[in-house]
Parts: C-alpha cells; sequence; structure tokens
C-alpha cells in the first residue's frame, strides 16, 4: 500500500486524491493524474508481462505512445478492453488490469521456456517452424501459440459502449501541443483562423511539461498553461486533450480519435467511449515531437531498462522514480538532463557516455552537482532477469569496436538515451518523400505534398528558441493566407542551455564468448542477430527484411525500433542509410478501437430501416418481419402457433381462392415526365413504348449495355406526357441512376425529367377471384367491370375522399388491383380494404406467400434475374423487340446468348412430390457421376404450390427449352439432399394467363 | 477521403458521390451498326491507366447530377471537375 517510489514535491498528479487500483489481482493505490504505469512505477512494480515470442519478462520501456512493452487487458465497468497501453491509461478508481502474454501467470510463464530454446526459434521461424507437417498446424501449432503467446483476448460481449462519428471542417490543424503546436496554434488564433488543436495526452504541453527551460520569463511549463488557457478562452479555436491524430488521408482529410471516458471509471450518461473525428483542414501543421532512440546492447530488454526521456517524465511529471540507483547510458546531452532531475531529488546517478570528451552548457551542470560521468564507457549487458541487478559495463575504443575490461556495477535501473527520432508518420502518410538528415541520423519530412508543413522536433529542430520562432512565423503566415489578417505577435525571450553534438553510436558490441541478445524491436522479440539472419538468407529490400523478421510489426509499430533496425542492415549491407530506406509509415500512427472505427453504424443503426406507412398496422397485426434491401416487409402474418410454412401457405391459398391484400409501398416508383419521356422509355426498355396510349400500363424489360436484364416493372401513361415507373424494391435506386446517366450523358437531347417518387406512394395489391367485388365496393361510383377497367388498365378514382391510382396489373398471376395513395394516406386506405374486405374473407399476406404465387405462375423475380440472365433466360425474349434499338440489345447478338442449348427458365417438381428442393441446389444428370459432376442448372426459387399442394421450384437450366419431362437429380451438398426430379413447364398455374384477363 | 468539387454544389466529401468509370467512353450511335470489336471496346474494355484520368461521379446524395472529373489515379489529386455537358479542353 505503501507508494516507495513517490517523491514529495514533484509531479503534476493530484495528491489530495487517492485511487485504488488491482493489476494482476493486487491492490495498489495511486494518485488522480497518474497512468497506470506511473502508479505502478511508484509502488516499485516493474514487470508487466512476457515478451511476444521468448516470453521473456517486459517491463516499462516509455512513458507513453512509444511504448512496446507494457500493453495489459484492462477491465472496467464490467467490459474488457485487450491490448491497453499502461503508459497512455489514465489511472481511475477500481481500475482493473492483468498482464497479457503470459500463462499461468506473469511471474511462472510457461512460454519462458521459449527463451531457453531460442535457438529453435529465428528469424523467419513463423515461416520456417510451423510450416510442416500442415496437419499439424491447427492441432498442434495454433492453439499452443493461441494460448501460450496471444495478445491479450477481445471481448465476445456486445460492446454496450457507444461511439461516435464527427465531421469538422478548420483553417489550421494542429496535431500535437508541445512548443510548436502551442506557437503555431497561437499565431493562428490571433489572426482569426479556425484552429484546432490536439493533443494525444492528458495534458498539452508536450516536452515543456519536462524540460528545464524559460519563455517569457516564466517556466516553459507555466507559458504553456498560459497559452492553453487564452486559445479555450478563443471562439475560433478547439483545444482537445486526449486525442491522437492517427491519420493523414488524400485531400487534407485528417482522422483523430479523442479518449472521451476511457480516464473515467465508467463513461457518464449520453457520453460516448470515444469520438472519431474527420476533420477536413484547409492547412495542417504537424508538431508531433519527435521520440527518443535506444542504444541497443545485452539484454536491453530486462525490466527497469528505459528510455532516458520517460524516467524523466515520471519524475517530472508523476513524482515517481523508477529506481535508487539509476545508470544513465546516452550518446547525448539528454541522458544528462535525466541524471541532472535525478540529482535534484536526492538520488546519485551514473552516467556513461559513448562519447570520448563531451563538453557543453547542460553537461557542465551535471559536474557541479557532483554526478559520476564516465567518458568513452558502454552498456554491455543488464544483468537480473526479472528486474536488473547491476550491468557490465566496459570503456570502448574510439572506433567503437573494442571492448575494454568488463565491470559489473549495481544499478536498479539504466536510463538509455541514443538521441532523439522525428515523429514524421503524418507527414510521411500525406505523402511527403522524407528525407535522411545526417545531422541527427534520422528521416524528417522533405517537400510538402498536400497543405502540412512540420515544425519543431518533429522537423529534426531540437533548439526551442528555433521552434519557437519558425512555429509562430508559420501560423501567423498560414493563418494570413486565410483571414487576411496580420496580427503582430511578439516573440517571447526563451532561455534553454546548449548542447554539444550527439555521437553516431547506437549498438554496442558483444563481447567475445558471450551471445546476448541486443534487441532491436521489444514488442516482437526482434534481435541483431535476427536481421543478421535474414540478410544473410538473401532478403535486402527492407521492406521483406521487416516481413520476415517481423521488425516494426507489432503494435507499436517499431516506433522505438525502426531506426536502429535501419542502422543495422546499412551496416552490414555497407550502405547509407538513406539507401537502405524505410518502410512505409500507414496509417494508423497508434492502435485505435474497433468500436470507434465503426461509430453508431452498428446493429439496426448499420444501414436506416425503411417502413411502409403500413408498419404500424402489420406489427400490430402480427407480422412477422424481413429484411428487404433496407426495407422491413412483413414475411406472414401469424395466427396463433403458426409456422412461416403454415402461414404462407394460408395467405397464398386465400389469394386463389378469395382475396387478399399485400403492402407494396416498396417497389420503386419513379415519376417520369416530358415530351421525350416516351422516347425514353423507348430506349431504355426492350420492348415497343411509342404507341401507349392514356391510361394503359405496360410491362418492360430493362437491360444493361452487356445484354443482362438490370431490372422489370410496369410503367403507365398518366397523361400525354406523364409517365409512373415501378421497378423492384432491390434496384429502385440503381434504375434512377441509369436514367440520370443517359439523361444527363448520352441523349441530353431528350426532354426528360425523372424524379424518385417511392416514398410519395403507399401501395396495395388486393389479388385473388373477389378482387374485383371489393373494388367496387370500394369506389361504388366507379367503373371497375372488366371493360372499364381492362387488364393493363389505369384510372384515378376517389376512395372516400382520397385521390387513389388504379392499376390493373397482377404479380401474383390472380385477377388483381394496385391501389396507390398520397403516403399519408397510406394506413387509411389499408384500413378501408381491410374493414370492407371482410365480407370477401380477405386476408393480408406477406412476400413468403408473395413469392409463392409468383413461383408457381412462373413469373421471373430477382433470384432469376440475378445479374447473370439475358431475356432469352427468363423466356422473356417475346418482349425483345427486332425492330427498333435500345440499352443492350446489340450485346444479345453474342454467340453465347444465341447458342442453340442456352440457357432458360424452367419449372421442377420433385417425384416423389414430397420433398422441397433447397434453393441453389445444382441439377445434375447423373447422382452418382465422379465430382465434379457437371452441372445443368441451379434452382433458383422453391416454394410449395398451393394450386397442387406439392413443392415447385423454378431453374435456369441449360437448354431449358429441349429439356422439358426430363428426369434429374437436384443435389443440395450443403442441405446433403439428392432429389429425382421432373422437368415441367415454367407456367405452372394458369399458363394461359387467363386469369389476370378474366 | 477525397473533396470532390462539385460544379453544381461546390466542394462536397467523396462519401456523397458514386464513382462512374471512365468519362471517355462513347456510346455508339442508337440504330447504327457497329463491329463486335466496336462494341466490346465501349462495354468491355477499359484502360487502367497510371496518371490523369477523366471520370464520371455522380452526385448521389447532392443535386444527383453526373460530372466529370480530372483526377490522377496515382495521388488522387483532382485539377478540374466539368458540368456533363461542358467540354472538357
Ligand atoms: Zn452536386
Amino acid at each position: 500500500m505503501v507508494q516507495a517510489f513517490r517523491i514529495e514535491n514533484e509531479g503534476l498528479i493530484n495528491r489530495d486524491k487517492k485511487l485504488s487500483f488491482k493489476f494482476n489481482g493486487k491492490t495498489y493505490i495511486g494518485y488522480e493524474g497518474d497512468t497506470l504505469a506511473s502508479a505502478l512505477l511508484a509502488n516499485g512494480v516493474h514487470l508487466v508481462g512476457r515478451s511476444f515470442k521468448y516470453h521473456r519478462p517486459r517491463g516499462f520501456f516509455g512513458a507513453g505512445v512509444d511504448e512496446p512493452y507494457a500493453v495489459v487487458q484492462l477491465y472496467r465497468n464490467g467490459e474488457t478492453e485487450p491490448n491497453i497501453k499502461a503508459t497512455e491509461q489514465e489511472l481511475f478508481e477500481g481500475l482493473e488490469a492483468k498482464s497479457v502474454n503470459c500463462w499461468p501467470s506473469v511471474n511462472f510463464d510457461i512460454g519462458a521456456i521459449n527463451n531457453f530454446l531460442k535457438i529453435f526459434l529465428p528469424a523467419g521461424f513463423y515461416y520456417k517452424t510451423f510450416m510442416w507437417p500442415k496437419s499439424f498446424w491447427y492441432r498442434i501449432y495454433e492453439p499452443f501459440i493461441r494460448k501460450a503467446a496471444g495478445l491479450g483476448v477481445a471481448s465476445t460481449k456486445h460492446d454496450k459502449e457507444r461511439y461516435e462519428h464527427k465531421y469538422e471542417y478548420c483553417d489550421l490543424l494542429i496535431a500535437g501541443s508541445g512548443p510548436s503546436g502551442l506557437a503555431g496554434a497561437y499565431a493562428a488564433a490571433k489572426n482569426g483562423a479556425k484552429v484546432i488543436l490536439a493533443e494525444d495526452k492528458p495534458r498539452f504541453g508536450g516536452s515543456l511539461l519536462t524540460s528545464d527551460v524559460n519563455i517569457g520569463n516564466q517556466s516553459g511549463k507555466d507559458w504553456a498553461e498560459g497559452i492553453i488557457a487564452e486559445l479555450k478562452t478563443m471562439p475560433n479555436v478547439v483545444v482537445k486533450n486526449r486525442s491522437q491524430i492517427f491519420g493523414y488521408y488524400d485531400h487534407n482529410m485528417l482522422v483523430m480519435s479523442e479518449k472521451v471516458s476511457d480516464h473515467l471509471p465508467s463513461t457518464k450518461k449520453y457520453h460516448p467511449n470515444k469520438r472519431l473525428w474527420y476533420i477536413r483542414a484547409k492547412e495542417v501543421l504537424i508538431s508531433s515531437g519527435s521520440i527518443e532512440r535506444p542504444i541497443v546492447f545485452g539484454n536491453n530488454d530486462t525490466p527497469g531498462v528505459m528510455l532516458s526521456s520517460a524516467a524523466k517524465e515520471y519524475l517530472k511529471v508523476y513524482g515517481v522514480l523508477v529506481g535508487r540507483k539509476p545508470l544513465v547510458f546516452t550518446n547525448n546531452d539528454s541522458g544528462y538532463e535525466t541524471a541532472i532531475e535525478f540529482k535534484k531529488h536526492g538520488v546519485d546517478p551514473v552516467v556513461l557516455d559513448s562519447r570520448k570528451n563531451p563538453e557543453s552548457e547542460i553537461i557542465g551542470e551535471a559536474k557541479n552537482l557532483g554526478i559520476n560521468i564516465k567518458n568513452s564507457y558502454v552498456v554491455v549487458a543488464a544483468q537480473g532477469y526479472k528486474k536488473v541487478k547491476s550491468a557490465d559495463i566496459a570503456s570502448i575504443s574510439d572506433d567503437k569496436k573494442q571492448l575494454g575490461k568488463i565491470e559489473n556495477i549495481q544499478c536498479d535501473c539504466i536510463c538509455v538515451s541514443g538521441f532523439w527520432t522525428p515523429t514524421i508518420h503524418l507527414a510521411s502518410q500525406s505523402g511527403n518523400k522524407t528525407k535522411f538528415k545526417e545531422e541527427i541520423d534520422a528521416f524528417v519530412p522533405g517537400q510538402s505534398k498536400q497543405n502540412e508543413i512540420t515544425l519543431g522536433a518533429a522537423n529534426g529542430v531540437f533548439t526551442l528558441e528555433e521552434t519557437l520562432k519558425t512555429s509562430f512565423k508559420a501560423g501567423s503566415e498560414l493563418s494570413k493566407k486565410l483571414t487576411e489578417k496580420d496580427n503582430e505577435i511578439a516573440i517571447p525571450n526563451v532561455v534553454e542551455k546548449k548542447s554539444s553534438q550527439h555521437d553516431k553510436f547506437w549498438c554496442v558490441p558483444l563481447p567475445k564468448g558471450k551471445n546476448y541478445k541486443r534487441f532491436l524491436d521489444f514488442q516482437n522479440d526482434v534481435a541483431v542477430s535476427d536481421i543478421e539472419i535474414a540478410l544473410r538468407e538473401g532478403y535486402r529490400s527492407i521492406e521483406h527484411v521487416k516481413r520476415y523478421t517481423t521488425l516494426g510489426m507489432a503494435t507499436d509499430q517499431g516506433k522505438t525500433s525502426n531506426l536502429n533496425g535501419l542502422q543495422l542492415v546499412s551496416e552490414i549491407e555497407n550502405k547509407v542509410v538513406p539507401a537502405v530506406g524505410h518502410t512505409t509509415f500507414r496509417p494508423p500512427y497508434t492502435p485505435i478501437s474497433i468500436g470507434a472505427i465503426v461509430g453508431r453504424e452498428v446493429g439496426k443503426h448499420s444501414k436506416p430501416t425503411r417502413k411502409s406507412p403500413m408498419h404500424s398496422w402489420h406489427e400490430k397485426n402480427n407480422a412477422v418481419f424481413v429484411d428487404a434491401g433496407v426495407w422491413l416487409r412483413p414475411r406472414y402474418y401469424k395466427r396463433g402457433n403458426e409456422n412461416l410454412f403454415e402461414g404462407s401457405k394460408r395467405e397464398a391459398k386465400n389469394v386463389r381462392t378469395n382475396v387478399g391484400v399485400c403492402d407494396v409501398t416498396t417497389l420503386g416508383k419513379i415519376d417520369i415526365k416530358g415530351p421525350d419521356a416516351a422516347e425514353l422509355l423507348n430506349r431504355v426498355y426492350t420492348n415497343a413504348w411509342l404507341k401507349l396510349p392514356v391510361g394503359k400500363a405496360r410491362y418492360g424489360v430493362m437491360l444493361r449495355e452487356d445484354g443482362i436484364v438490370m431490372d422489370d416493372g410496369t410503367t403507365t401513361r398518366i397523361s400525354e406526357n406523364h409517365y409512373h415507373m415501378t421497378t423492384t424494391t432491390a434496384q429502385a435506386a440503381n434504375v434512377l441512376s441509369h436514367l440520370e446517366y443517359y439523361l444527363q450523358l448520352v441523349w441530353p437531347e431528350l426532354n426528360v425529367n425523372v424524379v424518385s417518387t417511392t416514398e410519395q406512394w403507399a401501395g396495395a395489391a388486393i389479388a385473388g377471384p373477389k378482387s374485383r367485388d371489393l373494388l367496387q365496393k370500394l369506389f361504388p361510383n366507379s367503373d371497375v367491370s372488366n371493360e372499364g377497367l381492362p387488364f393493363m388498365g389505369y384510372t384515378e378514382e376517389d376512395l372516400f375522399g382520397v385521390k387513389a391510382r388504379i392499376f390493373r396489373i397482377s404479380f401474383s398471376g390472380e385477377l388483381a388491383y394496385e391501389v396507390n395513395v398520397e403516403s399519408d394516406y397510406g394506413n387509411f386506405m389499408w384500413e378501408k380494404i381491410m374493414d370492407v374486405g371482410e365480407e370477401f374473407k380477405i386476408q393480408p399476406y406477406g412476400t413468403e406467400a408473395l413469392s409463392t404465387l409468383r413461383i408457381e405462375m412462373g413469373h421471373v423475380a430477382g433470384s432469376e434475374l440475378d445479374g447473370r440472365t439475358i431475356p432469352y433466360d427468363n423466356a422473356l425474349e417475346g418482349l425483345v423487340s427486332k425492330k427498333k434499338d435500345f440499352i443492350g440489345k446489340r450485346s444479345l447478338q453474342r454467340s453465347a446468348f444465341t447458342a442453340e442449348d442456352r440457357q432458360r427458365v424452367v419449372g421442377v417438381v420433385p417425384l416423389d412430390k414430397q420433398t422441397s428442393i433447397p434453393e441453389g441446389s445444382h441439377l445434375v444428370k447423373d447422382d452418382k457421376a465422379p465430382i465434379p459432376n457437371p452441372k445443368l442448372g441451379h434452382i433458383s426459387a422453391s416454394c410449395w404450390s398451393v394450386e397442387y399442394d406439392n413443392p415447385f421450384s423454378l431453374a435456369i437450366l441449360k437448354d431449358g427449352k429441349n429439356m422439358i419431362g426430363q428426369k434429374l437429380f437436384a443435389m443440395s451438398p450443403l442441405k446433403n439432399k439428392i432429389i429425382p426430379v421432373e422437368i415441367v413447364s415454367s407456367h405452372y398455374v394458369d399458363p394461359k394467363g387467363e386469369r389476370v384477363r378474366s | 477521403m477525397l473533396y470532390i468539387n462539385c460544379p453544381h454544389c461546390g466542394m462536397r466529401s467523396q462519401n456523397e458521390f458514386s464513382y462512374g468509370g471512365d468519362a471517355s467512353v462513347k456510346r455508339p450511335e442508337l440504330n447504327k451498326e457497329v463491329s463486335d470489336q466496336e462494341w466490346n471496346n465501349f462495354v468491355y474494355n477499359r484502360k487502367s491507366l497510371r496518371g490523369k484520368h477523366l471520370e464520371l461521379w455522380q452526385h448521389i446524395s447532392g443535386c444527383r447530377q453526373w460530372i466529370k472529373v480530372e483526377r490522377d489515379t496515382a495521388t488522387h489529386e483532382i485539377f478540374r471537375t466539368f458540368k456533363a455537358d461542358e467540354e472538357v479542353a
């Protein structure tokens, strides 16, 4: 319970608020403002996990997004989330976390045996070890790897959290709130630009929070606080902490993930867990700073080895000592800054500097404080298994090839600094071709590709004065272009200590006779020896080396390992680093929750749900709904304990004997007006349209240019230049775009307008032998006789005071009418039909009965018009005009489409008249033929014929025309069925079509 | 996500548009005899160009107009956009 490593009078945490949390089942105390990492370190906990491949003990290496090891399984408010970086997770009361990658426990890990077997697990081990025999993969390798070496475990429960998406536009988007971000934001904001400033950490200020500098006579931290406070008061500025810009996409679109609730014990009511921002920025200022590089040495993955900047951050921000006997190993002045902070808090560090005789203001200060400094000295290897206990150190020759005598010194942590790597990910994602900057041994952004500029440490500028000067200037100039305002800002006076040149030294040679693992990629366990093997085995391209060794492919994406990997490859290959080149940076910069990416588009929100105006009536009357595209349609209306089969059979039978009513609102409807409307229809449909009289409907088929049927439906001539087109439910949007394409691009000379009216009209299909009697009662003053309203006739009548359109068209094959009223009257119409229809034994019917009725009549629908069939295949060649030209006509001459044995729709009946044939079954001649059994056709739609009371199916069958009467087999390997069948006409009921005309 | 300047509506995000392919393809005139080769070229044969490409987009969630967009297929840079009936010089 004691925070033994917490020190007084330092840090930005709130010591008045203690928080209790659990790690691996044990309870600890931390403070508000801690991260899980800082709170664990305050309690002296360094062992947090096991490495991916060798299961070596792992601790904390960084203090933020760059952390390669410390990923945990987090438990919060009854939910769990894997792969959370302990260095990023803010502490809250009741937080629970567990180590990942260790089984059965972090202290005793069975997988650690891999560490002793490592000779068998070299580079490419995924490719080599688990290749053979193939059958071992599922039974042995995969379960073993998953159990012993997986990362965290994803929850299998529905995520109760809510995630939001937000679209935003701004003049200037600034990624990172360090000195350059603050200066740029402030200057642009003062010019009135709309600014968004994003910081991934909870606290603004970046390096100013930990560095010993003065800006305008205040400490860097106080200056940052002042700027942020002022920015927050400005209406044209949005400042966001806990917000990571992780992707830079085309046309200056950037995406940012805002952690709204992760720092709280539970998400507040009406708040999202995360908010994903899509930001379209006119200009982007990348001020993402830099990440310290490690120096590679033996056992450099031992818990207690960490970046020197992280040690400083734990001290300055969290008031935590990462050790009491620190060893600082550096090739530049940054290590001294950390050593000085230790010393100021009464801890005596030892500094090993690889340089021979460095001198600078910072080093001078360290010397004055009496810090023990050893020049030309390196750490050869860390000693200790679960925690650093000591270090083997040695002097090193000027050429860095020869080690002196090995000495062992006691220490409890090793803070390492190998200089700084600019964070260029966003610039690179934007398309910027980065360039290698010799002075800093790292890549920096080159020529801007989009409207982006990279400043400060991200651009390889490591002095505060220069950073502020360039960033204030950029902020002013970028905003001036957009707002045409120019408010001069005085650049504040900066006091910072000068540093000396760093040493281009990054890897300690192995001492004779020792074979220490020297890790480059800590999360994926890629060591120097692995890269050497890859190169020895002939891999040359850095992209290949990356994939073969998995260097930089872990969840930290090589933030701390990439450059050292490149250094190694270039050294072995005897090339310069820029010639090796770096691997491509791709979004996301850091792992992003799938939930945040999905946003609100889950479950029923994944697409809109469309409901007809009669929906509530259907609900009240026990409709069982089915998704039809984005529409919800009644599948059948359940009575008592009926199932789908029984209910739909009852409904279909009632249509054949009495009268039924079906909601057909979902059919696509397009209003077509203009003097050339008939000409348009004549070009779009395969049949002739120029002579359709007013008040008549006609069935039409339209093709794509490749001759394939696109859609079918009826179109009615309402008046001289006014037509009402119907499409199938599924194709409504495509048909509208299709018409618009031809009208706008191909035949702009046609004077026609088209508009969707699908939602303007509610439709009810009234079908059955008693439909005319019902219609007469609904429209007592209208002539609906066979002469007054013949088949394919159209009239406008008055339905109890509501204007109604009546089309005498039929999908069921029965005498039928379709009544349309304006949508607002849909429910009124429906209730009238049901009331008046009672005496005719009316029943509503759903899509299942509708299918049954059309299938046994041989009417083709979506399952036959499946994007692979031409008119002939659907027995619709009679509708194909020989005289006129139309869309797709020329394609019908293709030899495959005119072949003698061309596929064609047929009817299929099982010989036993009992067994239903699964849709999708293949039709074959011989059920015993060896596989692959030649397929003659497939079952497109199946029903239970209510007319004959036996199963009936439609099929698309090769040479279908000449197959009537043949006996074949319907085979469904999926349902494990082989059914002997007979091929019959597709027009199973009323083949002459007399009923619709009666 | 691309940012497309609809000549009718102004700058709009790509998710308001649907793609319509190569804008340089001309449909053979109606009632005109065309060879198999000519017809196949119109229906099927497309070049997958790298670089400047004139293509069709429809502003389906906006004005519903088909427009022409001159875009670099490698860099996604959009140079100019045109109305359906505008001549591309
Ligand atoms: Zn538009």
